[in-house]
């Protein structure tokens, strides 16, 4: 019997010669991420299970990147940040980027893309739901919390239930005025947020294909919004490049069978896509752009591990030339890399970051700001009463600051025209 | 392990994301200092908007006032609870605040294991839809080898979803006793 991509991984890991779903398997761990927030929860854990023998697993295996509450002057959260600085220097862990140094990179996912942990055919945890966006890599790849995450780093294993996989295939090309975030989003109000719960989402077709690294993190990274364990896109040319220029480690590029068994397959033609947005407060409730366009806005909100991607900015920077915005429109890179770029792409000759100060954007530093919403200080945080279009991931009730605030999800495209007119706005009707 | 769980139900609707059962501003507090914890317990679902907290007529706050412990131990969830961020503060903000099972039809998979491999408190699978049988304030209890639960105030019962897979991670404390007990790590 065939497998999938996903039960190929999960049998590597736990170094069977098959899977199937439903098996319950101590997996081995590859790259084990964490970050302020549930770092120094997950180590304090494992220093109380394991006690004098606490040992770490392989300190080169460990990545810990504070990344979520950084900026702020709230004590606790910075006294998380100064736990694992501690920690970094008690245990010399190789792979620590402190924030106030040059190796400060950013928000974790993207980061982890960046510094080269992402190996197609690996298998990766984070302590973070949206470790799932590393699947982009043909490589298995989800969250787990803080006790898992201890156990992982004293033992270098977990047990995880092997997950059916639904297959998402898009064909055709994308229109101009489509982006990744609208497949996913689509692909949410088709089976709602619990429609990938313990499963695995895999996508493929030519559409997928044909994007970008960047794009395709858009599509895994929001895997969870739909519940799932995991989102994953078999490697290409694309993967390989991308990964060649970052790593010298080994890599194994992994295929689904021909005759593995789906729990189910959707297929789509990306040619028939219309921009889309998910309305408050759940990321499944979809509409058209169309259908809201008019609804009055306080805030734009292009940042996360979603939508604060280069190829976020780049759309977004297509509409801001020469123009201005006429709303609060606030610019959170996900990583430094990212906010190093904004000065060296240019349109026409002008740097990015040019061309979103001249529209009148706030520029931030690069974290995960106010897509969780955060300490009370935490710059773009919600306000009650506030409307909001976002390109971030999620926008249950409080998620991005107040519960009394809004908050659509959309493209970086759809988000940029609401910038410009102040209210929700068909990207169509600027293009 | 205990054979019964008893204790005042307090039932919310769908959908219950971990922002909801602990707002992300509040996840700043240590848990390992026993004074400060606390204040896990203080702020256990304090994200749900009060209309919709303590169903079927909502307006009933799960923690009254400054206190850090609620009188209800047993929360009825419907679809999907715990979906959200990965933080295993929400299972913990819920022991904090006193309670020992949640009963849901279904489980966002993060919330799930955390819940279990923690040892924080028993997810429970309804078999069928309970957050519109059962009200707040109800008094309730789940007999656990028989994997039932009774709702004393309407005197009926319901059957819940054997534990399954978990059981003996459940039955050993936590992942770490039940790595222990079978020779996984000493
Ligand atoms: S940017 Fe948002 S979704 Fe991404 S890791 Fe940070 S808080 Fe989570």
């Amino acid at each position: 019997m065939g497998m999938t991509i996903t039960e190929k991984i999960f049998a590597k890991g736990a170094g069977k010669k098959s899977v199937v779903p439903g098996d319950n398997v101590w997996l081995n761990v590859d790259v084990l991420m964490t970050h302020d927030v549930c770092g120094p929860p997950t180590i304090g854990i494992w220093k109380k299970e394991f006690g004098d023998k606490a040992k770490i697993w392989d300190k080169q295996k460990l990545v810990i990147f504070p990344d979520h509450y950084i900026f702020t002057k709230n004590p606790h959260a910075n006294r998380n940040v100064e736990i694992l600085r501690a920690f970094a220097k008690e245990y010399d862990i190789p792979n620590y980027y402190d924030v106030g140094t040059e190796r400060y990179k950013g928000v974790c996912h993207i980061a982890l893309a960046e510094e080269g942990y992402n190996i197609p055919g690996t298998v990766l945890f984070g302590t973070d739901s949206h470790t799932c966006t590393s699947g982009a890599f043909g490589m298995f790849s989800t969250g787990v919390g803080n006790t898992d995450a201890a156990f992982i780093l004293g033992t270098g294993k977990i047990w995880e239930k092997v997950p059916e996989s639904l297959l998402f295939t898009f064909d055709g090309g994308l229109p101009k005025y489509i982006t990744a975030k609208d497949l996913i989003l689509r692909v949410l109000g088709d089976i709602t947020t619990n429609g990938g719960t313990y499963r695995a989402l895999e996508f493929n077709g030519d559409a997928i294909f044909s994007l970008s690294m960047d794009e395709r993190m858009t599509l895994t990274n929001m895997a969870i919004e739909a519940g799932a364990m995991n989102g994953i896109i078999e490697a290409d040319e694309v993967v390989e490049n991308y990964v060649k220029e970052r790593s010298s480690k080994e890599y194994e590029l992994i295929k689904s069978d021909e005759e593995a068994n789906y729990k189910a397959k959707y297929r789509y033609n990306a040619n028939d896509f219309v921009p889309l947005v998910a309305k408050p407060h759940s990321p499944d409730n979809i509409d058209t752009v169309f259908n809201v366009k008019g609804r009055k806005l306080t805030k734009c909100y292009i940042g996360s591990c979603t939508g604060g991607k280069l190829s976020d900015f780049v759309s977004v920077a297509k509409f801001l030339f020469s123009n201005e915005v006429r709303v609060p429109t606030f610019i959170v890179p996900a990583s430094t890399y990212v906010a190093e770029q904004l000065e060296v792409e240019t349109i026409s000759g002008v740097t990015l970051k040019n061309i979103f100060e001249k529209a009148g954007c706030v520029i931030t530093q690069s974290s995960c700001a106010a897509c969780l919403g955060g300490p009370m200080d935490t710059i773009g945080r919600a306000q009650d009463g506030e409307v909001i279009i976002s390109t971030t991931n999620r926008n249950f009730p409080g998620r991005m600051g107040s519960k009394k605030a809004e908050v659509y999800l959309a493209s970086p495209l759809t988000v940029a025209a609401s910038a410009l007119t102040g209210e929700i706005t068909d990207p169509r009707d600027y293009m | 392990m205990e054979k019964s769980i008893k204790g005042k139900a307090f039932v919310l609707g769908n959908n219950i994301d971990t922002d909801q059962i602990i707002p992300a501003e509040h996840l700043v507090y240590s848990l390992n200092d026993p004074k400060e914890s606390q204040l896990y317990g203080r702020y256990a679902l304090s994200g749900v908007p009060l209309s919709e907290a303590g169903l079927p007529g909502g307006n009933i706050p799960f923690i009254k006032g400054e206190e850090t412990v609620s009188e209800y131990s047993i929360v009825i969830g419907g679809s999907n609870f715990g979906c959200g961020s990965s933080r295993e503060h929400a299972p913990f903000a819920l022991m904090k605040a006193g309670v020992k099972a949640v009963i849901a039809e279904s489980y966002a998979r993060i919330y799930y294991r955390n819940s279990v491999d923690g040892g924080f408190l028993i997810p429970y699978e309804a078999k069928e839809k309970l957050n519109n049988v059962i009200s707040t304030n109800d008094e309730v209890e789940i007999i656990i080898d028989e994997n039932m639960l009774i709702n004393h105030t309407t005197k009926k019962e319901y059957s819940l979803n054997p534990l399954g897979d978990i059981l003996p991670i459940i039955e050993a404390g936590n992942l770490f006793e039940y790595a222990r007990k079978s020779g996984m790590i000493v």
